[in-house]
């Protein structure tokens, strides 16, 4: 008997790079394998939309989305 | 405005770009801007708008030129180590540029003098140090529907956004300050001196392509780059419908005083 496993691959966009990963995947699952610094403190953007903090948990990654991880930099003067 | 032979001699590099021209220098020559930071981005900011011909330079800063400031803030030399900075650059402006009038606050930029402070200018460029202050430049400029130009500098990394009245803003990307000390700034984590001028002329180039009408501006997208790959590139920012100062519900309603991190604070002299 054969069983068939299927893993949905997909291509997505993360800050304008490639990746191809089992989707859907979460946002904070993406947060992870990508090893964002500071998790908490950045701004996510998904297919052009800022998504507010408390929905980091609840939306889902699929094929072809764009998703910008975007943080903070504040140096300057001193 | 009649330019004299040696303002046509001077300017004569932009004057011959046809897109800027007479009209276009003689818009730059009556344009006020002020910079928020004497420092690693407003020092090459206020150098390129003083050599173009700016007619009014404002420069608040209320610190004094230190030995480790001269690694990338190029407007100081040496012999101004301990000099308020904002002396030290009109000192330089003036000898680039005499056209140039330059006015000075030796103060730092607060809730309570924002506005009367910018209201005096065409443009304001944020040059600053620390997210407090870049989220008041942001607020106040939305708020009195000022054109201003947000940059940050990190390690090998920079980051600019230029915000006009309804486009996207500095706060519908980054919703509100991160808690002090949580990230680091350049004088706790060290950057790369010329990432200062990548940064910075970039700034400077938007002053004058907002003052000429000349090209695309930088709204609604953030560049950043990192110097290590010398990879730049533009992600495309809308503007946040849910954005606490420019959104369809503003809870922001008048001007905030973040708190400082300690350690910048300390660093104030």
């Amino acid at each position: 008997m054969i069983i068939e496993i299927t893993i949905k691959m997909a291509k997505i966009q993360v800050n304008g790079n490639e990746q191809e990963l089992e989707v859907p995947i979460s946002l904070i699952d993406l947060i992870k394998k990508n090893d964002v610094a500071q998790p908490e403190m950045v701004s996510v953007q998904v297919n052009g939309e800022f998504l507010p903090r408390e929905n980091f948990n609840s939306t889902l990654i699929y094929d072809g989305d764009e998703v910008d991880f975007l943080y903070f930099m504040g140096g300057g003067s001193i | 405005m009649d330019f004299t032979e040696d303002q046509i001699q001077r300017y004569s590099r932009h004057i011959i770009l046809q897109d800027v021209g007479v009209e276009g220098q003689e818009r730059i020559n009556k344009g006020k801007v002020l910079i928020v930071g004497a420092g690693g981005l407003g020092a090459p900011v206020a150098l390129y708008l003083a050599a173009a011909g700016v007619g009014t330079i404002g420069i608040i800063d209320g610190d004094v030129v230190d030995l480790s400031n001269l690694q990338r803030q190029v407007i100081h030399f040496t012999p101004d180590v301990n000099k308020a900075k904002v002396l030290s650059a009109k000192e330089k402006i003036n000898q680039l540029n005499p056209d140039v009038k330059v006015i000075t606050y030796h103060d730092f930029l607060t809730a309570a003098n924002a506005f009367e402070i910018i209201k005096d200018y065409d443009f304001v460029v944020d040059g600053t140090d620390n997210f407090p202050v870049k989220f008041l430049i942001n607020d106040a400029c939305v708020q009195a529907g000022k054109p201003f130009s947000h940059g940050g500098i990190l390690r090998f990394e920079g980051q600019t956004i230029t915000v006009l009245p309804g486009t996207a803003c500095y706060r519908c990307v980054f919703h509100s300050p991160p808690p002090p000390n949580a990230v680091p700034t350049c004088s706790q984590a060290g950057v790369l001196g010329a990432i200062a001028g990548m940064l910075g002329t970039i700034q400077a180039a938007e002053v004058l392509k907002y003052m000429t009408g000349v090209g695309d501006l930088l709204t609604n997208r953030l560049l950043t780059f990192n110097a290590k790959t010398m990879e730049f590139r533009t992600i495309k920012v809308k503007h946040n419908h849910r954005c606490a100062v420019c959104g369809d519900h503003p809870t922001i309603t008048e001007l905030i005083d973040y708190e400082q991190a300690t350690c910048e604070i300390k660093s104030k002299h």
